[in-house]
């Protein structure tokens, strides 16, 4: 026998979801926006400082391929007390690097509830909505939300400005020699 | 032709935080539950504390003490979950209480302009003039919300 349409319509529709934690707080992602996942340890000699960066969450970025990702400590995004990253998402749709405490686990969610209007600040931004697994409530955060318009914005200015510099100063030294 | 004004009573949960006691339509009122854990995670709305998992639904905790009676309320016994609108939508908020509720019917007292903006109305009961709570100024939500709540709250007064 055929389900009926209306029982079709029913069926909670599930995403994959990973369970991490930033600061020691859960939080959840869907594991279709993130590209990647390494260690910390397997990055060394790869990142790149950022002298001074105005957004006081990156600090330094990483080149992959065509795209240079900018590094973000989940901490300082979050307001959370700092704690060490083992390892770091390389998040798609993005130019986001999220540093991370580490995984919990891997998941299925079947329901997201959009976050309750009452809250009413960047936290808007920051998630997709909130959702119930084994009774507790974690929060689903939202890839773009990391890094705002305006932050990319910086990031890529001073970006551009810090490789002027290097290409003035690599020529004044070609030319003095 | 009658010069006895009609006297229209409606009905209204009285509450208690701290000492004082309050009202909220009855209305507004979904259900009166035991505290539960509360879920907190990053934000930066500082009048919430997080949120509560009630019959599979997600609901914000609003704990209103301090902007009522000037201080954090010590003894929870209760959280009542109101409904509070944001523009057309409505939604579910649970506020923490310090004692039982009693369910009244009594005249509403209009506001007065000098009133602060959580106070809706006024009630007289038992001796006592009450505050009528206004939810949609007295919790957080967005600016845009906040002032069609306000809006639709005052034609609602009226009416």
């Amino acid at each position: 026998m055929q389900p009926s349409p209306a029982n079709k319509a029913r069926t909670p529709r599930a995403e994959q979801i990973i369970l991490f934690r930033v600061g020691g707080q859960l939080f959840a992602i869907s594991s279709a926006s993130v590209q990647e996942v390494r260690s910390v340890d397997s990055l060394t000699g790869t990142t790149q400082d950022i002298a001074q960066s105005t957004v006081r969450k990156v600090r330094h970025t990483i080149r992959r391929g065509d795209t240079t990702h900018y590094v973000v400590n989940g901490t300082i995004h979050f307001g959370l007390q700092a704690a060490a990253a083992s390892l770091i998402f390389f998040l798609r749709h993005t130019p986001t690097a999220l540093l991370i405490d580490g995984i919990e686990k891997m998941t299925t969610m079947t329901y997201l509830q959009a976050l309750p209007q009452a809250f009413c600040h960047e936290e808007r931004g920051w998630y997709r909505g909130l959702t119930a697994l084994d009774q507790t409530v974690v929060p689903v955060v939202r890839p773009e939300g990391f890094l705002s318009v305006e932050e990319l914005t910086l990031l890529d200015n001073l970006l551009q400005a810090e490789l002027h510099n290097e290409q003035h100063s690599s020529s004044g030294e070609t030319d003095s020699q | 032709m009658s010069d006895v004004a009609d006297i229209v009573l409606e009905s209204f949960v009285l509450l208690r935080v701290g000492a004082q006691r309050f009202a909220l339509r009855a209305e507004h009122i979904t259900e009166l539950i035991a505290p539960s854990r509360v879920f907190r995670f990053p934000n930066h709305t500082p009048e919430l504390e997080g949120v509560i998992l009630r019959r599979g639904r997600i609901i914000p905790v609003c704990d209103v003490s301090e902007s009522l009676v000037g201080k954090k309320m010590t003894l929870r016994r209760f959280y009542l979950i109101a409904v509070r609108r944001f523009g057309a939508q409505k939604e579910s908020i649970a506020i923490p209480i310090s004692g039982d509720c009693e369910l009244i019917s009594a005249e509403m007292t209009s506001r007065s302009e000098s009133d602060s903006s959580h106070v809706g109305g006024w009630l007289s009961h038992g001796g006592d003039v009450i505050e009528i709570l206004n939810l949609e100024a007295l919790t957080p939500g967005p600016p845009a919300a906040r002032m069609a709540s306000a809006a639709y709250a005052n034609a609602e007064v009226r009416a």
